[in-house]
């Protein structure tokens, strides 16, 4: 055994972690909001790919289809924030259930909702492979997508405004601080989570699943159950990270269950390096700041995004991470 | 025939006109070593397809310690204790031996839905992994990636996840093909030994291999199985020798 | 429920199952033989109905921009090809989704960047603007009709194609055997090229008609894809025939929901409720029997065979 080194690729995940914690505290000591929530966005949408990723970076599930429980997510979010200020039940049957704003509630009964969603686009989903569940995971999705558009109750295709954000039990969720914090921690969760799961049995399998199925049946390992359970945890995961994105906007719409959505998730996930721990949160920030960057200088910043993907896609395969720190290492 | 460890009884399989197997009976008992041969086409890769789950026969029976598994998968199979090897290597290249081996080791435990414990840590993987690569002789390579390992040890690597399963009758398909003549010796040693502890159906091209490790031996012909008998009987078969053999 | 509508209804359907046939059969065409999942076809779609609509606001002649669409869509295939595509065909499924979702970001914006953000229009030709009674009484528009027969058109010379033409017999072993059809001593690359335009020709075309239905604009190619994606796993990737029924079944169950879903459910609902209720479930419908499908056939009904 050698001695215990740091990898050069730890050192790239805390010092992009770190600052990504520092950035917004010094901003909001100089009084720049506008960073702040920047720094929040980053959060939130690296903790939607975290979630992405694991599908598709440890499970080798291609889901074109995230957005469902990115926007699931968020309209949980959403509906509970509009029953709790118009105090009418979101439920009167079997049970009544009021609205509340309280996020302690909210995030269990997004992730919940999202849970449930997963497992049963994924029950389907999973029997096929390969292309077949590229294209199925994007239907299902837009399914979601063409509901939400035309069922009015909820705004339909205007979407449904959050005009109080939801609360936090001993915090001002509306100081935009105290609310990078939340999602921060939320974020750190997720990838602490997402590393002790990849160390267990159950992540163990999940390897052997992407990279030999016909290993892991010979082990009597059945690779369908272990697929369905991580795309549900991956799906739970982009769902929090939705809830979270529609307080941050205090609005929820279809453009959350948008394949563009799935896409841009995606994409974050490639831009970072693909089963990479990391990996989204720098393809986060790299794609948060083109965003804003690019979007500020012209308004066809997707095309430069496009020219960017393209470029990453054929020529540079280890996306960011890739850079940074090398080749990945064995697991 | 109450030793019997697998039976296969008249398994028909075919693909629209072509019957790949017909009516194919065979068993395998407690301590032996079971060759199946046959020349390329006569329909193993099938056979071995319906042993192992991967293919479900159209008629026939498949059975493990007398348990009927004809209509159980290959997940379910493996966990009844039919342990296999490949053919062609379908290891987990970019995963060390030790983390190959280990895999097999938690399907024998049957606990892949525990979310929180790593596996390096966990003695009862580490320590029957570890044995079972000991009983193939890689100590050494436990810690290396399957990427960096010669042909012959990946062989071997096959066969100890195989063994780590604790199978009830071992199933190995090729193993000697690629091998030069030191490690196919190796390897002839090893499954000497093995024999006593888990019934081997031993599908091999090797012929030296063969006579000298089966104790029978089945002879597949055009999807036909055309001779049982121990290795004499089958050296000296005339039917054997002009469909097979090449006199 | 009066049997003119219902006989008007199965007609839009049919008119949405050829326009999809014609994007699906390209689609899984081009995976069948070269293994490629490519999300930029609906912007091959875009543009032909951009450049139609353009040709024939310049020109004055909708058969001009017609032809100009089909044309151009062919081209911008041949080119995407050429340049982005041939270097996917031995990636993984991963890298050609990103590589063509970067396709689709660079089209839509490109069209933008050309034609703006506010829609094209494009009129129906005099000639096919009137209308034809239907048994009933009610009266069809003559230009759907045309494009229920440039469907059928399409769909028998495609079958022609690959069961008559050398080159149909090329795409036939190039589905089988990849290696094969080098061995053969075929042009694995131009022929590759030729299938990959022909399928974009065929979406430019289904583009060029449909734009003179609805308005063209960026971004009008991307529910058509998705419901072509819905298409070819009902029918089986790689499969024109599955492509064809696939199409046909999707049209005329998401037209024929959409109509009377909410009508049935105004028999035991408000009205009000009612028409949500039913658009609401009416959208999904296609995707349940999606679902449905791959419950019992989960590679489609006429699957190739891998």
């Amino acid at each position: 055994m050698t001695v215990p080194r740091i990898h050069r690729e730890t050192w790239v995940n805390w010092t992009l972690l770190g600052l990504l914690l520092v950035a917004p505290v010094i901003a909001n000591a100089l009084g720049e909001v506008y960073y702040v929530n920047l720094a929040t966005r980053i959060a939130i949408v690296a903790m939607a790919a975290v979630g992405l990723n694991l599908a598709i970076g440890y499970g080798g599930m291609i889901s074109f289809g995230h957005a469902a429980f990115f926007g699931l997510g968020g309209y949980v979010a959403g509906i509970s924030a509009f029953h709790a200020f118009d105090m009418t039940p979101v439920l009167s049957w079997p049970v009544t259930m009021t609205g509340t704003d309280n996020l302690l509630v909210i995030w269990p009964a997004a992730m919940l909702a999202c849970a449930v969603l997963a497992l049963a686009i994924g029950s389907i989903s999973l029997r096929t492979s390969g292309v077949y569940f590229i294209m199925i995971t994007l239907a299902f999705a837009q399914m979601i997508y063409y509901f939400a558009v035309s069922w009015p109750t909820y705004g339909g295709e205007d979407g449904l405004p959050i005009y109080l954000r939801n609360q936090f039990p001993g915090l001002d969720s509306n100081d935009p601080l105290s609310f990078f914090l939340i999602c921060f921690v939320a974020l750190v969760l997720a990838l602490a989570i997402t590393a002790r799961l990849m160390q267990s049995r159950f992540g163990a399998a999940l390897s052997m699943a992407r990279i030999n199925e016909t290993r892991l049946a010979t082990a009597g390992i059945a690779p369908y159950p272990i697929r369905l359970v991580a795309f549900v945890i991956s799906a739970v995961i982009t769902g929090l990270a939705g809830a979270l994105f529609a307080d941050l906007n205090g609005f929820v719409g279809p453009s959350m269950l948008s394949w563009h959505r799935s896409g841009e998730i995606m994409v974050i996930v490639i831009l970072g390096g693909v089963g990479r721990l990391y990996g989204p949160l720098s393809g986060a920030i790299l794609f948060v700041l083109m965003e804003t960057l690019l979007g500020g200088l012209t308004e066809y910043w997707l095309l430069f995004l496009g020219l960017v993907l393209l470029f990453v896609v054929l020529f540079a395969r280890g996306g960011v991470m890739g850079l940074l720190a090398g080749r990945a290492r064995h697991e | 025939m109450s030793d019997a460890v697998l039976t296969l009884s008249h398994l028909h399989k075919s693909f629209g006109a072509l019957q790949a197997t017909q009516d194919i009976s065979l068993d395998l008992r407690a301590g032996e070593i079971h060759a199946l041969i046959g020349p390329n086409g006569a329909g193993k890769s099938t056979l071995i397809g319906q042993i192992t789950g991967h293919l479900t026969p159209d008629r026939g029976k498949v059975q493990l310690a007398g348990e009927n598994i004809t209509a159980l998968s290959v997940a379910q199979r493996a966990r009844r204790g039919l342990g296999r090897s490949f053919q062609v290597s379908s290891l987990a290249d970019s995963l060390s031996v030790l983390r190959n081996v280990m895999i097999a080791v938690q399907g024998l435990q049957g606990h892949s839905f525990r979310f929180w414990k790593p596996v390096h840590r966990d003695a009862s993987l580490v320590e029957p992994a570890r044995a079972a690569i000991a009983r193939m002789q890689l100590e050494s390579r436990a810690e290396t990636p399957v990427s960096e390992l010669s042909h012959g040890e990946r062989r071997q690597v096959e066969v100890a996840c195989a063994l780590a399963l604790k199978p009830r009758a071992l199933l190995l398909d090729e193993p000697m093909a690629g091998l030069g003549p030191e490690g196919s010796a190796r390897l002839t040693e090893l499954l000497e030994e093995l024999k006593h502890e888990v019934p081997i159906l031993l599908i091999e091209h090797d012929m030296d291999a063969v006579f000298r490790l089966a104790d029978r031996i089945s002879v597949l012909v055009a999807g036909q199985m055309i001779a049982h008998g121990v290795s004499d009987e089958i050296r000296a078969n005339p039917l054997v020798r002009e469909a097979y053999l090449g006199d | 429920m009066t049997l003119p509508l219902l006989f008007e209804q199965l007609l839009n359907g049919l008119q949405l199952g050829t326009m999809l046939f014609l994007m699906a059969s390209g689609l899984t065409l081009v995976f069948g033989v070269m293994g490629l999942i490519n999300l930029a076809h609906g912007s091959f779609y875009m543009v032909g109905a951009f450049v139609t609509a353009w040709t024939a606001g310049t020109t004055g002649s909708f058969w001009v921009g017609l032809g100009a669409g089909i044309l151009a869509a062919a081209a911008v295939g041949a080119v995407v090809e050429l340049l982005v595509i041939r270097r996917l065909y031995h990636r993984q499924h991963l890298d050609q989704v990103l590589a063509t979702f970067a396709l689709i970001l660079i089209f839509s914006e490109g069209t933008r960047w050309l034609f703006g953000s506010s829609p094209l229009w494009l009129n129906v030709p005099e000639a096919l603007s009137g209308a034809v009674a239907l048994p009933g009484g009610s009266r069809y528009p003559v230009f759907r009709l045309v494009i229920i027969a440039v469907g059928v058109l399409v769909a028998v010379a495609l079958f022609l194609l690959i069961s008559r033409t050398r080159l149909g017999m090329r795409i036939r072993a190039g589905e089988s055997d990849r290696e094969m059809i080098g061995a053969l001593g075929i042009d694995i690359a131009k022929l590759y090229t030729l299938v990959f335009a022909l399928g974009a020709a065929l979406a430019g075309l289904a583009g060029s008609m449909i734009g003179a239905l609805q308005s063209v604009q960026v971004g009008m190619g991307e529910p058509v894809l998705i419901l072509a994606f819905v298409v070819i796993v009902i029918g089986g990737i790689g499969s024109i025939k599955g492509a064809l029924i696939g199409s046909i079944l999707v049209g005329l169950v998401d037209t024929l929901g959409r109509v009377f879903l909410p009508s049935l459910f105004k028999l035991f609902m408000a009205p009000a409720d009612a028409s949500g209720v039913g658009a609401a479930l009416a959208s999904m419908l296609i995707y349940v029997l999606m679902a449905i499908i791959l419950a019992f056939k989960p590679k489609g009904l006429f699957a190739a065979n891998d």
